[in-house]
């Protein structure tokens, strides 16, 4: 139970993968513009993540590691992940139609989301996972998975709200656009520093 | 053949006119993560010029070979390749740099500038071109996070490129609330300086040199 707090509160929280990490700022700028793209986007980030971290600790713990291949992760991860996203979209495509019209769009932009690659990096540096929540494994890491999207979600959730009162804001020509969601965001990061100070 | 006029025109675009970071908004998550210090904004720029360079010269020479249904795997696999090949010679050579990139070494196969570059420019134009693109975009990339890193290194930590020049410091510019702050204003920032500067040109002629639409250009080249 002290593990699964600590994975979810640092996760989640003290070490947001969007706006502490600085993963997956891409889509977290671009598909800010309404809530309910942030939550297509979020969902669909989180389903990959949490399969991704199912998928690549395995291979790497077991296939790439006791081969002596472990350079070869970075190609083996973004085919690993490639691979999932067209079969996941396909899957729903086939199988809930209403799902695929919400969050379709959403899928073929997360192979190239920095936050996937990201988590599935990190959740293989045992040590650093030790370091962090006192624990390593296959359990740990897609818990990791599963609230760094949840993270992730919350980001872009949250950006949307606020977006919608600052974009109808008038700030002046060369402040519009991508530079005033900054300063917005800006203040987001301040927000999430606070959880810093949680002592776990 | 390659006139000089093309070099020009591909460095202008590269450095200034599509600016990955300030014009484009392109590959922001190592721009955030690693402006701290301008050292490493340095380091992440030459790293991905590296990768730019190599992974345009060998997706333009495989332009033809490459099915159009299946360009976007092999794009990332070329892509892929020659950043593993970057982290064994920063691991063997430059410890230091690759501690101090972490996991955004990796991250660099999901950079959506060379994925871009590759998509719009390398899979249509001749190999020497391509490779000049991947040079004057990959430095593009580099003066701006050594820009933003000089900023934030002075403010936040009082030191350029690691020599201390004063005790006075603002902690916010090296947090990540600063990073944000520092990168939106450039944006700004450097949004105004064009559209000037773009607007003088236009008054004296010299837009219609070197500042032509990309499709107007491939008109005037046919």
């Amino acid at each position: 139970m002290g593990t699964f707090m600590m994975v979810v509160i640092l996760a989640v929280f003290v070490n947001n993968f969007v706006v502490v990490q600085f993963l997956g700022i891409c889509p977290f700028l671009g598909l800010s513009k309404s809530t309910s793209s942030a939550v297509g986007m979020g969902v669909a980030v989180t389903v990959v993540m949490t399969i991704t971290c199912l998928i690549t600790y395995p291979l790497y713990t077991y296939v790439l590691v006791p081969l002596g291949l472990q350079y070869m992760e970075i190609i083996v991860f973004i085919f690993v992940i490639a691979a999932l996203v067209q079969m996941l979209e396909k899957f729903i495509k086939k199988f809930a139609p209403p799902l695929y019209r919400a969050m379709g769009i959403y899928l073929p932009l997360i192979t190239t989301n920095c936050a996937v690659l990201g988590v599935a990096e990190m959740v293989i540096d045992q040590t650093s996972m030790v370091s962090m929540v006192g624990a390593s494994g296959l359990g740990v890491s897609v818990l990791y998975g599963v609230f760094a999207g949840v993270g992730f979600t919350v980001a872009i959730v949250i950006l949307s709200g606020l977006r919608v009162k600052v974009d109808a804001l008038s700030p002046g020509k060369s402040l519009k656009g991508y530079p005033v969601t900054m300063v917005t965001a800006c203040f987001m990061a301040m927000a999430f520093y606070v959880f810093n100070l949680i002592s776990l | 053949m390659m006139k000089p006029a093309d070099i020009k025109k591909i460095g202008m675009d590269g450095l200034l006119r599509n600016n990955p970071t300030f014009r484009l908004v392109l590959g922001t998550c190592p721009t955030l993560a690693l402006t701290t210090a301008a050292m490493n904004g340095i380091g992440m720029g030459l790293a991905v010029t590296f990768v730019l360079i190599f992974s345009n010269v060998i997706i333009s020479a495989l332009r033809k070979v490459i099915p159009n249904e299946v360009r976007i795997p092999a794009f990332v696999l070329i892509i892929a390749t020659f950043v593993t090949l970057l982290r064994m010679l920063l691991d063997k050579f430059i410890p230091s740099l690759y501690e101090s990139m972490g996991v955004y070494l990796p991250l660099i196969v999901v950079n959506c500038i060379i994925l871009g570059r590759a998509e719009s420019f390398a899979s249509k134009n001749p190999v020497l071109n391509s490779a000049f693109d991947g040079l004057f975009t990959g430095l593009g990339f580099t003066w701006a996070l050594t820009f933003m890193g000089v900023i934030r290194e002075v403010l936040g930590a009082g030191q350029i490129f690691g020599y201390t020049l004063w005790d006075f410091r603002i902690e916010f510019f090296s947090s990540s609330a600063g990073a944000f702050f520092v990168y939106g204003l450039c944006v700004a920032l450097f949004n105004l300086i064009y559209t000037k500067v773009e607007s003088h040109f236009h008054r004296v002629g010299f837009a219609k040199k070197y500042m032509t639409a990309p499709e107007a250009a491939q008109e005037e080249a046919k």
